[in-house]
């Protein structure tokens, strides 16, 4: 099966197993195939096993949705979810509050994954996990203003950040805050909101002013440290810890989630 | 989202297809494209608005088949490729048996060319959303194709003698 242009290769009698040839193309297979009979009865072999494949599979096709593949049972099973998790938070919820009512997810239809600028982010994300590294080994000073003095902790990051803060709440996950301190960020401030869990690990949510469009989560690993960065409404959220990804991720998307669910349920009730 | 069950639904059953054909369980399938709608919804919003759904949610799938639910199969009990129930067979004729079971001997191919053979031969996605969709170039996917299928070949043919040999 060697030779110019016109010689059939494999290819060729692969596509033509799929029913993917025509014009010259096919007449030229279907000449090759009448000559080599050995070829032909493989080809015709393979169809049939293809056509098989899918008739033994057109029943499942065929059936009708379970209803638990609804996806209007998917999306009430989502919300009863977000709003237990919410309701867990309870009082210090998560929301950084970007803009009642329009949420991140209607902010964010139209995006292009592909298009969306991804140095921002990534800055972000460097400055998070740096500012992780200095501080969360820190034992006498790891935040500047601690929990038992929250809101004033909250009233002063969100008055040099220009953005109302409030700290998440992540005793789901079983890290509590500690506190927080304000750090050089970008071109601005940044806040650095610090947790601990019972077994001594930290974690930190970094937000700062950010330029670029909305992204979706990228997520960065350095040295020990994950992060999953995004970026909204004019800024960065980092999510960083000594965590593998997927144990970091649910904590992150639960950060999105929250607010997402928040809006979703304020929405329908 | 309010738009998201209109256009989600209509795949649902390719997903529920891919998904059985790859796990072999009914209830796991489902397991599996609940959580691929799951995951689907809560990126919506990050969804290319001019992009391939079909595509985007079958890439959703594999990954999670791959990531996750592969593992979770292979701790369950294996149903051996004699006990697998085929469907509406009757094994009588040699043309009928030459390939009655190839979903069970596609069992037997690596992850990839089980997916390669699914997602081109019964999808019927084209060779360039499959080489997106696989994460690989196109060469690759003909070349693939072809050596997923000579193996499913021949493992229909060593089904074959082994079925023969045992009803002699």
């Amino acid at each position: 099966m060697t030779g110019g242009p016109d010689a059939i290769i494999e290819d060729d009698l692969q596509a033509y197993v799929d029913g993917r040839l025509d014009g010259a193309r096919l007449a030229a297979v279907e000449a090759y195939l009448a000559q080599h009979a050995e070829v032909r009865e493989r080809v015709v072999l393979e169809q049939r096993q293809r056509a098989a494949l899918r008739g033994q599979l057109e029943a499942k096709f065929a059936e009708p949705i379970p209803p638990r593949l609804w996806i209007a049972n998917i999306q009430a099973a989502r919300r009863r979810r977000l709003r237990r998790w919410t309701g867990a938070a309870a009082a210090g919820l998560l929301l950084f509050t970007v803009g009642a009512g329009t949420g991140w997810m209607a902010g964010r239809r139209g995006t292009d994954l592909a298009a969306t600028t991804a140095a921002p982010t990534t800055a972000v994300a460097q400055n998070a996990s740096a500012a992780y590294r200095t501080f969360v080994v820190e034992v006498a000073h790891p935040v500047e203003v601690d929990a038992q003095h929250q809101a004033h902790l909250l009233q002063w990051l969100s008055r040099r950040l220009g953005k109302p803060l409030v700290a998440p709440d992540l005793g789901h996950f079983g890290y509590r805050l500690m506190g927080g301190r304000l750090l050089p960020g970008g071109r601005g401030a940044a806040a650095q909101l610090m947790y601990e869990d019972a077994g001594g690990r930290r974690l930190t949510v970094y937000v700062r002013a950010a330029e670029g469009s909305e992204t979706a989560f990228r997520f960065q690993h350095e040295g020990e440290a994950s992060t999953f960065a995004w970026i909204d409404q004019g800024f960065g959220f980092a999510v960083t810890g000594a965590l593998p990804r997927e144990e970091l991720l649910p904590i992150a998307e639960a950060v999105y989630h929250g607010f997402a669910g928040d809006t979703d349920a304020v929405r329908k009730n | 989202m309010a738009d998201a069950s209109a256009l989600l639904e209509p795949q649902i059953p390719a997903l529920r297809r891919y998904a059985y054909a790859l796990l072999r369980d009914h209830d796991l399938a489902d397991d599996l494209v609940q959580d691929t709608l799951e995951r689907a919804l809560s990126r919506w919003a990050f969804r290319r608005d001019d992009g391939d759904l079909r595509a985007w949610l079958f890439a959703i799938q594999r990954n999670l088949y791959v990531s996750r639910w592969r593992q979770r199969r292979r701790r369950g009990t294996p149903v051996a490729l004699d006990e697998a129930p085929l469907p509406g067979v009757a094994p009588r004729q040699e043309a009928t048996m030459e390939v009655h079971d190839v979903l069970a001997a596609l069992d037997q191919l690596p992850e990839e060319q089980k997916s390669l053979l699914l997602l081109v031969g019964v999808e019927d996605f084209s060779y360039d959303d499959a080489a997106r969709l696989l994460g690989m170039p196109v060469g690759t996917v003909m070349s693939r194709l072809s050596r997923a299928r000579q193996r499913l070949r021949a493992i229909v043919e060593t089904g074959r003698t082994t079925l023969l040999r045992r009803v002699k």
